[in-house]
Protein backbone atom coordinates (compact mmCIF):
# COMPACT_ATOMS: atom_id res chain seq x y z
CA UNK A 1 0.00 0.00 0.00
CA UNK A 2 1.63 3.24 -1.10
CA UNK A 3 0.70 6.70 0.00
CA UNK A 4 0.72 9.47 -2.56
CA UNK A 5 2.20 12.41 -0.63
CA UNK A 6 1.57 14.82 -3.48
CA UNK A 7 -2.16 14.36 -2.94
CA UNK A 8 -2.11 16.29 0.37
CA UNK A 9 -1.05 19.79 -0.80
CA UNK A 10 -3.41 19.50 -3.81
CA UNK A 11 -6.38 18.82 -1.56
CA UNK A 12 -5.67 21.21 1.29
CA UNK A 13 -8.89 23.20 0.92
CA UNK A 14 -10.99 20.01 0.61
CA UNK A 15 -9.45 18.70 3.84
CA UNK A 16 -10.20 21.95 5.67
CA UNK A 17 -13.81 21.96 4.42
CA UNK A 18 -14.36 18.33 5.38
CA UNK A 19 -12.81 18.86 8.82
CA UNK A 20 -15.14 21.80 9.46
CA UNK A 21 -18.08 19.72 8.16
CA UNK A 22 -17.03 16.97 10.53
CA UNK A 23 -17.02 19.33 13.50
CA UNK A 24 -20.32 20.98 12.59
CA UNK A 25 -21.97 17.54 12.80
CA UNK A 26 -20.24 16.24 15.94
CA UNK A 27 -20.37 19.36 18.14
CA UNK A 28 -24.13 20.06 17.84
CA UNK A 29 -24.78 16.34 18.44
CA UNK A 30 -22.97 16.45 21.79
CA UNK A 31 -24.66 19.74 22.75
CA UNK A 32 -28.14 18.39 21.94
CA UNK A 33 -27.26 15.16 23.72
CA UNK A 34 -26.33 17.12 26.82
CA UNK A 35 -29.46 19.24 26.59
CA UNK A 36 -31.63 16.09 26.57
CA UNK A 37 -29.51 14.04 28.98
CA UNK A 38 -29.41 16.58 31.83
CA UNK A 39 -33.16 16.75 32.56
CA UNK A 40 -33.56 13.01 31.94
CA UNK A 41 -30.70 12.28 34.35
CA UNK A 42 -32.26 14.47 37.03
CA UNK A 43 -35.53 12.53 36.60
CA UNK A 44 -33.69 9.18 36.66
CA UNK A 45 -31.81 10.28 39.76
CA UNK A 46 -34.85 11.46 41.71
CA UNK A 47 -37.58 9.09 40.55
CA UNK A 48 -36.32 5.61 41.30
CA UNK A 49 -38.91 3.64 39.29
CA UNK A 50 -38.02 5.56 36.11
CA UNK A 51 -34.30 5.08 36.58
CA UNK A 52 -34.03 1.51 35.30
CA UNK A 53 -36.44 2.25 32.46
CA UNK A 54 -34.51 5.30 31.18
CA UNK A 55 -31.07 3.67 31.47
CA UNK A 56 -32.35 0.43 29.94
CA UNK A 57 -33.95 2.24 26.99
CA UNK A 58 -30.78 4.21 26.29
CA UNK A 59 -28.73 0.99 26.41
CA UNK A 60 -31.01 -0.59 23.82
CA UNK A 61 -30.53 2.44 21.52
CA UNK A 62 -26.78 1.87 21.85
CA UNK A 63 -27.07 -1.65 20.37
CA UNK A 64 -28.60 -0.48 17.08
CA UNK A 65 -25.91 -0.17 14.39
CA UNK A 66 -25.18 3.50 13.69
CA UNK A 67 -25.65 3.12 9.95
CA UNK A 68 -29.14 1.73 10.58
CA UNK A 69 -30.00 4.69 12.84
CA UNK A 70 -29.06 7.14 10.09
CA UNK A 71 -31.07 5.26 7.48
CA UNK A 72 -34.09 4.91 9.76
CA UNK A 73 -34.09 8.65 10.39
CA UNK A 74 -34.19 9.40 6.66
CA UNK A 75 -38.00 9.25 6.32
CA UNK A 76 -38.36 11.62 9.29
CA UNK A 77 -35.60 14.17 8.73
CA UNK A 78 -34.83 13.69 5.03
CA UNK A 79 -31.40 13.72 3.43
CA UNK A 80 -30.00 16.62 5.46
CA UNK A 81 -27.34 17.28 8.03
CA UNK A 82 -29.97 17.07 10.75
CA UNK A 83 -30.24 13.32 10.06
CA UNK A 84 -26.56 12.89 10.90
CA UNK A 85 -26.81 15.15 13.95
CA UNK A 86 -29.94 13.40 15.27
CA UNK A 87 -28.37 9.95 14.85
CA UNK A 88 -25.24 10.99 16.71
CA UNK A 89 -27.30 12.71 19.41
CA UNK A 90 -28.98 9.36 20.12
CA UNK A 91 -25.55 7.75 20.57
CA UNK A 92 -24.08 10.47 22.79
CA UNK A 93 -27.25 10.33 24.91
CA UNK A 94 -26.36 6.85 26.19
CA UNK A 95 -22.98 7.89 27.59
CA UNK A 96 -24.13 11.31 28.80
CA UNK A 97 -27.20 9.96 30.59
CA UNK A 98 -25.28 7.20 32.39
CA UNK A 99 -22.48 9.52 33.50
CA UNK A 100 -24.79 12.32 34.62
CA UNK A 101 -26.84 9.90 36.73
CA UNK A 102 -23.61 8.47 38.20
CA UNK A 103 -22.37 12.01 38.86
CA UNK A 104 -25.55 13.00 40.69
CA UNK A 105 -25.43 9.72 42.64
CA UNK A 106 -21.88 10.52 43.76
CA UNK A 107 -23.00 13.66 45.64
CA UNK A 108 -23.11 12.71 49.35
CA UNK A 109 -26.61 12.72 50.88
CA UNK A 110 -25.38 14.86 53.77
CA UNK A 111 -24.28 17.63 51.42
CA UNK A 112 -27.71 17.63 49.82
CA UNK A 113 -29.41 17.64 53.23
CA UNK A 114 -27.20 20.51 54.40
CA UNK A 115 -28.28 22.56 51.40
CA UNK A 116 -31.95 21.80 52.11
CA UNK A 117 -31.45 22.65 55.79
CA UNK A 118 -30.08 26.04 54.78
CA UNK A 119 -33.39 26.69 53.08
CA UNK A 120 -32.51 25.96 49.46
CA UNK A 121 -35.31 24.69 47.22
CA UNK A 122 -34.68 21.49 45.22
CA UNK A 123 -33.95 23.44 42.00
CA UNK A 124 -31.45 25.67 43.77
CA UNK A 125 -29.78 22.67 45.44
CA UNK A 126 -29.53 21.06 42.02
CA UNK A 127 -28.01 24.08 40.28
CA UNK A 128 -25.67 25.36 42.99
CA UNK A 129 -24.70 22.18 44.88
CA UNK A 130 -25.40 18.93 43.04
CA UNK A 131 -24.41 19.87 39.49
CA UNK A 132 -21.10 21.56 40.43
CA UNK A 133 -20.13 18.56 42.57
CA UNK A 134 -21.15 16.12 39.86
CA UNK A 135 -19.35 18.21 37.21
CA UNK A 136 -16.15 16.10 36.97
CA UNK A 137 -18.11 12.85 36.41
CA UNK A 138 -20.43 14.59 33.91
CA UNK A 139 -17.40 16.00 32.08
CA UNK A 140 -15.89 12.52 31.88
CA UNK A 141 -19.07 11.54 30.02
CA UNK A 142 -18.90 14.61 27.78
CA UNK A 143 -15.31 13.70 26.84
CA UNK A 144 -16.25 10.11 25.96
CA UNK A 145 -19.34 11.27 24.05
CA UNK A 146 -17.37 13.89 22.08
CA UNK A 147 -14.59 11.49 21.07
CA UNK A 148 -17.18 8.86 20.15
CA UNK A 149 -19.27 11.34 18.14
CA UNK A 150 -16.22 12.52 16.18
CA UNK A 151 -15.27 8.96 15.26
CA UNK A 152 -18.89 8.09 14.35
CA UNK A 153 -19.49 11.07 12.03
CA UNK A 154 -17.76 9.08 9.27
CA UNK A 155 -20.59 6.54 9.32
CA UNK A 156 -22.92 9.27 8.08
CA UNK A 157 -20.94 9.36 4.82
CA UNK A 158 -23.40 6.73 3.54
CA UNK A 159 -26.05 9.42 3.57
CA UNK A 160 -23.63 12.09 2.31
CA UNK A 161 -22.94 13.98 5.55
CA UNK A 162 -19.95 12.12 6.88
CA UNK A 163 -17.42 14.96 6.97
CA UNK A 164 -14.00 13.32 6.74
CA UNK A 165 -15.84 10.02 6.16
CA UNK A 166 -16.38 11.13 2.55
CA UNK A 167 -12.67 10.43 2.11
CA UNK A 168 -13.25 6.76 3.06
CA UNK A 169 -16.00 6.30 0.48
CA UNK A 170 -13.88 8.12 -2.10
CA UNK A 171 -10.81 5.95 -1.47
CA UNK A 172 -12.89 2.78 -1.33
CA UNK A 173 -14.60 3.43 -4.66
CA UNK A 174 -11.38 4.37 -6.47
CA UNK A 175 -9.27 1.70 -4.73
CA UNK A 176 -6.96 4.52 -3.63
CA UNK A 177 -5.67 4.43 -0.02
CA UNK A 178 -4.28 7.98 0.32
CA UNK A 179 -7.56 9.81 1.11
CA UNK A 180 -8.51 7.00 3.52
CA UNK A 181 -5.27 7.44 5.46
CA UNK A 182 -5.83 11.22 5.48
CA UNK A 183 -9.36 10.76 6.77
CA UNK A 184 -8.38 8.33 9.55
CA UNK A 185 -5.48 10.51 10.73
CA UNK A 186 -7.44 13.77 10.64
CA UNK A 187 -10.43 12.21 12.42
CA UNK A 188 -8.11 10.86 15.14
CA UNK A 189 -6.36 14.23 15.51
CA UNK A 190 -9.68 16.05 15.71
CA UNK A 191 -10.86 13.73 18.49
CA UNK A 192 -7.64 14.15 20.46
CA UNK A 193 -7.67 17.97 20.11
CA UNK A 194 -11.36 18.14 21.14
CA UNK A 195 -10.57 15.98 24.17
CA UNK A 196 -7.68 18.26 25.15
CA UNK A 197 -9.97 21.30 24.85
CA UNK A 198 -12.54 19.64 27.13
CA UNK A 199 -9.86 18.77 29.71
CA UNK A 200 -8.80 22.42 29.72
CA UNK A 201 -12.40 23.59 30.14
CA UNK A 202 -12.85 21.18 33.03
CA UNK A 203 -9.63 22.43 34.66
CA UNK A 204 -10.76 26.04 34.31
CA UNK A 205 -14.23 25.32 35.68
CA UNK A 206 -13.19 23.43 38.83
CA UNK A 207 -10.81 25.73 40.74
CA UNK A 208 -11.79 24.06 44.04
CA UNK A 209 -10.34 20.74 42.88
CA UNK A 210 -7.05 22.41 41.92
CA UNK A 211 -6.58 24.05 45.30
CA UNK A 212 -7.10 20.77 47.11
CA UNK A 213 -4.53 19.01 44.95
CA UNK B 1 -45.94 4.19 10.63
CA UNK B 2 -48.37 1.44 11.63
CA UNK B 3 -48.12 -0.04 8.15
CA UNK B 4 -44.34 -0.04 8.39
CA UNK B 5 -44.49 -1.93 11.69
CA UNK B 6 -46.93 -4.45 10.22
CA UNK B 7 -44.61 -5.00 7.25
CA UNK B 8 -41.69 -5.35 9.61
CA UNK B 9 -43.53 -7.95 11.67
CA UNK B 10 -44.43 -9.83 8.49
CA UNK B 11 -40.79 -9.70 7.35
CA UNK B 12 -39.51 -10.95 10.69
CA UNK B 13 -42.01 -13.78 11.02
CA UNK B 14 -42.30 -15.14 7.48
CA UNK B 15 -40.83 -18.64 7.14
CA UNK B 16 -39.35 -17.88 3.71
CA UNK B 17 -37.33 -15.02 5.17
CA UNK B 18 -35.74 -17.33 7.75
CA UNK B 19 -34.56 -20.13 5.44
CA UNK B 20 -32.04 -20.39 2.63
CA UNK B 21 -28.54 -18.95 2.17
CA UNK B 22 -29.86 -15.36 2.43
CA UNK B 23 -32.24 -16.26 5.23
CA UNK B 24 -32.25 -14.73 8.67
CA UNK B 25 -31.02 -17.97 10.28
CA UNK B 26 -27.87 -18.01 8.12
CA UNK B 27 -27.22 -14.28 8.54
CA UNK B 28 -27.74 -14.51 12.29
CA UNK B 29 -25.22 -17.35 12.57
CA UNK B 30 -22.70 -15.44 10.42
CA UNK B 31 -23.14 -12.35 12.57
CA UNK B 32 -22.77 -14.41 15.73
CA UNK B 33 -19.62 -16.04 14.33
CA UNK B 34 -17.95 -12.70 13.48
CA UNK B 35 -18.91 -11.18 16.82
CA UNK B 36 -17.97 -14.10 19.08
CA UNK B 37 -14.67 -14.79 17.31
CA UNK B 38 -13.68 -11.09 17.35
CA UNK B 39 -14.60 -10.74 21.04
CA UNK B 40 -12.66 -13.91 21.95
CA UNK B 41 -9.55 -12.81 20.04
CA UNK B 42 -9.80 -9.34 21.60
CA UNK B 43 -10.17 -10.89 25.07
CA UNK B 44 -7.17 -13.18 24.46
CA UNK B 45 -5.07 -10.10 23.64
CA UNK B 46 -6.54 -7.60 26.09
CA UNK B 47 -6.97 -9.65 29.28
CA UNK B 48 -3.26 -10.53 29.75
CA UNK B 49 -2.25 -6.94 28.93
CA UNK B 50 -4.79 -5.47 31.35
CA UNK B 51 -3.87 -7.94 34.12
CA UNK B 52 -0.15 -7.29 33.65
CA UNK B 53 -0.56 -3.50 33.73
CA UNK B 54 -2.83 -3.77 36.77
CA UNK B 55 -0.53 -6.18 38.62
CA UNK B 56 2.73 -4.35 38.00
CA UNK B 57 1.26 -0.85 38.04
CA UNK B 58 3.44 -0.12 35.01
CA UNK B 59 1.94 1.29 31.83
CA UNK B 60 -1.15 2.68 33.57
CA UNK B 61 -0.79 5.75 31.36
CA UNK B 62 -1.01 3.47 28.32
CA UNK B 63 -4.07 1.65 29.64
CA UNK B 64 -5.95 4.86 30.32
CA UNK B 65 -5.11 6.53 27.02
CA UNK B 66 -5.64 3.40 24.95
CA UNK B 67 -9.37 3.60 25.58
CA UNK B 68 -9.55 7.17 24.31
CA UNK B 69 -7.55 6.23 21.25
CA UNK B 70 -9.75 3.20 20.57
CA UNK B 71 -12.89 5.29 20.77
CA UNK B 72 -11.40 7.94 18.50
CA UNK B 73 -10.48 5.47 15.75
CA UNK B 74 -13.10 5.67 12.97
CA UNK B 75 -14.09 2.04 12.34
CA UNK B 76 -15.32 2.66 8.79
CA UNK B 77 -11.96 4.23 7.92
CA UNK B 78 -10.07 1.33 9.46
CA UNK B 79 -12.14 -1.27 7.64
CA UNK B 80 -11.62 0.56 4.33
CA UNK B 81 -7.90 0.89 4.92
CA UNK B 82 -7.38 -2.79 5.78
CA UNK B 83 -9.59 -3.72 2.83
CA UNK B 84 -7.44 -1.72 0.41
CA UNK B 85 -4.29 -3.24 1.94
CA UNK B 86 -5.40 -6.88 2.10
CA UNK B 87 -7.92 -7.25 -0.72
CA UNK B 88 -11.10 -9.28 -0.47
CA UNK B 89 -10.78 -11.29 2.74
CA UNK B 90 -12.20 -11.40 6.25
CA UNK B 91 -9.16 -9.50 7.58
CA UNK B 92 -10.73 -6.00 7.44
CA UNK B 93 -13.71 -7.20 9.45
CA UNK B 94 -11.77 -8.97 12.17
CA UNK B 95 -9.00 -6.37 12.45
CA UNK B 96 -11.55 -3.57 12.90
CA UNK B 97 -13.71 -5.45 15.39
CA UNK B 98 -10.72 -6.56 17.47
CA UNK B 99 -9.31 -3.01 17.39
CA UNK B 100 -12.68 -1.80 18.67
CA UNK B 101 -12.90 -4.32 21.51
CA UNK B 102 -9.31 -4.47 22.82
CA UNK B 103 -9.18 -0.96 24.38
CA UNK B 104 -12.52 -1.46 26.15
CA UNK B 105 -11.39 -4.75 27.72
CA UNK B 106 -7.88 -3.51 28.63
CA UNK B 107 -9.22 -0.37 30.32
CA UNK B 108 -11.87 -2.19 32.34
CA UNK B 109 -9.47 -4.98 33.35
CA UNK B 110 -6.95 -2.38 34.47
CA UNK B 111 -9.65 -0.42 36.33
CA UNK B 112 -10.73 -3.62 38.09
CA UNK B 113 -7.16 -4.42 39.12
CA UNK B 114 -6.51 -0.83 40.23
CA UNK B 115 -9.62 -0.94 42.44
CA UNK B 116 -8.25 -3.85 44.49
CA UNK B 117 -7.45 -2.62 48.01
CA UNK B 118 -3.63 -2.37 48.32
CA UNK B 119 -3.86 -3.72 51.88
CA UNK B 120 -5.44 -6.93 50.62
CA UNK B 121 -2.57 -7.29 48.16
CA UNK B 122 0.00 -6.64 50.89
CA UNK B 123 -1.70 -9.15 53.19
CA UNK B 124 -1.51 -11.81 50.48
CA UNK B 125 2.20 -11.07 49.93
CA UNK B 126 2.77 -11.08 53.68
CA UNK B 127 1.33 -14.57 53.89
CA UNK B 128 4.07 -15.68 51.53
CA UNK B 129 2.08 -15.88 48.30
CA UNK B 130 4.10 -15.78 45.10
CA UNK B 131 3.28 -13.09 42.51
CA UNK B 132 1.22 -15.44 40.37
CA UNK B 133 -0.72 -16.63 43.42
CA UNK B 134 -1.46 -13.02 44.36
CA UNK B 135 -2.54 -12.34 40.77
CA UNK B 136 -4.77 -15.36 40.21
CA UNK B 137 -6.07 -16.08 43.71
CA UNK B 138 -6.50 -12.56 45.08
CA UNK B 139 -6.46 -9.79 42.47
CA UNK B 140 -8.25 -11.56 39.62
CA UNK B 141 -11.29 -12.69 41.65
CA UNK B 142 -11.67 -9.20 43.13
CA UNK B 143 -11.31 -7.51 39.73
CA UNK B 144 -13.65 -9.93 37.93
CA UNK B 145 -16.88 -7.89 38.16
CA UNK B 146 -15.28 -4.93 36.35
CA UNK B 147 -13.54 -7.24 33.90
CA UNK B 148 -16.93 -8.78 33.07
CA UNK B 149 -18.39 -5.29 32.60
CA UNK B 150 -15.63 -4.61 30.06
CA UNK B 151 -16.33 -7.86 28.22
CA UNK B 152 -20.06 -7.09 28.06
CA UNK B 153 -19.48 -3.56 26.80
CA UNK B 154 -17.01 -4.80 24.18
CA UNK B 155 -19.40 -7.56 23.09
CA UNK B 156 -22.33 -5.16 22.57
CA UNK B 157 -20.16 -2.76 20.57
CA UNK B 158 -18.74 -5.59 18.44
CA UNK B 159 -22.20 -6.99 17.63
CA UNK B 160 -23.47 -3.54 16.62
CA UNK B 161 -20.37 -2.85 14.53
CA UNK B 162 -20.14 -6.31 12.87
CA UNK B 163 -22.65 -4.79 10.45
CA UNK B 164 -19.62 -3.46 8.53
CA UNK B 165 -18.86 -7.01 7.29
CA UNK B 166 -21.54 -6.39 4.67
CA UNK B 167 -19.78 -3.16 3.62
CA UNK B 168 -16.80 -5.22 2.41
CA UNK B 169 -19.16 -7.74 0.77
CA UNK B 170 -19.42 -10.38 3.48
CA UNK B 171 -22.49 -11.65 5.31
CA UNK B 172 -24.01 -11.13 8.70
CA UNK B 173 -27.06 -9.09 9.58
CA UNK B 174 -25.47 -6.00 8.04
CA UNK B 175 -26.45 -7.51 4.66
CA UNK B 176 -30.08 -6.52 5.31
CA UNK B 177 -29.06 -3.00 6.31
CA UNK B 178 -26.81 -2.39 3.29
CA UNK B 179 -28.99 -4.26 0.75
CA UNK B 180 -32.08 -2.51 2.08
CA UNK B 181 -30.26 0.80 1.76
CA UNK B 182 -29.31 0.06 -1.85
CA UNK B 183 -32.83 -1.15 -2.73
CA UNK B 184 -34.55 1.67 -0.78
CA UNK B 185 -36.31 -1.07 1.19
CA UNK B 186 -36.87 0.43 4.63
CA UNK B 187 -38.51 -2.71 6.04
CA UNK B 188 -35.37 -4.72 5.33
CA UNK B 189 -33.10 -2.06 6.95
CA UNK B 190 -35.36 -1.93 9.98
CA UNK B 191 -35.47 -5.74 10.17
CA UNK B 192 -31.66 -5.95 10.10
CA UNK B 193 -31.32 -3.28 12.78
CA UNK B 194 -33.88 -4.96 15.04
CA UNK B 195 -32.12 -8.33 14.69
CA UNK B 196 -28.72 -6.78 15.50
CA UNK B 197 -30.17 -5.09 18.57
CA UNK B 198 -31.86 -8.31 19.72
CA UNK B 199 -28.64 -10.30 19.24
CA UNK B 200 -26.60 -7.71 21.17
CA UNK B 201 -29.08 -7.64 24.04
CA UNK B 202 -29.29 -11.45 24.12
CA UNK B 203 -25.49 -11.81 24.31
CA UNK B 204 -25.29 -9.08 26.96
CA UNK B 205 -27.95 -10.84 29.06
CA UNK B 206 -26.14 -14.18 28.62
CA UNK B 207 -22.89 -12.64 29.88
CA UNK B 208 -24.79 -10.97 32.72
CA UNK B 209 -26.14 -14.41 33.62
CA UNK B 210 -22.62 -15.87 33.68
CA UNK B 211 -21.52 -12.94 35.83
CA UNK B 212 -24.39 -13.49 38.26
CA UNK B 213 -23.53 -17.19 38.58
CA UNK B 214 -19.91 -16.32 39.30
CA UNK B 215 -20.59 -13.65 41.93
CA UNK B 216 -23.74 -14.52 43.73
CA UNK B 217 -22.66 -12.85 46.98
CA UNK B 218 -21.13 -9.64 45.74
CA UNK B 219 -22.73 -6.27 45.32
CA UNK B 220 -22.66 -4.94 41.76
CA UNK B 221 -20.11 -2.29 40.95
CA UNK B 222 -20.23 0.78 38.77
CA UNK B 223 -18.97 1.04 35.19
CA UNK B 224 -15.50 2.17 34.26
CA UNK B 225 -14.90 3.84 30.94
Amino acid sequence: MTIDWGWFPDHRSTLVTLTLDHLSTAVPAVLFGLLIALPLAVIAHRVRPLRGLLLGLSNILFTIPSIAIFVLLLPVTGLTRSTAITGLTIYTLVVLLRNTVEGLDSVPTKVREASTAMGARPLRTLLTVELPLAFPVIMAGVRVATVMAISLVSVASYIGYGGLGQLFTDGFQRNYPTPVVAGVVLSLLLALVADAVLVTIQWLCTPWLRRRA
Amino acid sequence: MLELLQNLLRWLTSGAQWSGPDGIATRLLEHLQYSVLATLVAAAIALPVGLLIGHTGRGAFLAINLSGFGRALPTVGLVTLVFLASGLSMWPVYVSLVALAVPVIVTNTYAGMAAVDPEVRDAARGQGMRWYQVLFQVELPLALPLIMTGLRLACVQVVATATIAAYVSFGGLGRYVFDGLAQRDLVQVLGGAVLVAVLAIALDLALAGVQRLLFRNRPPRAHAH
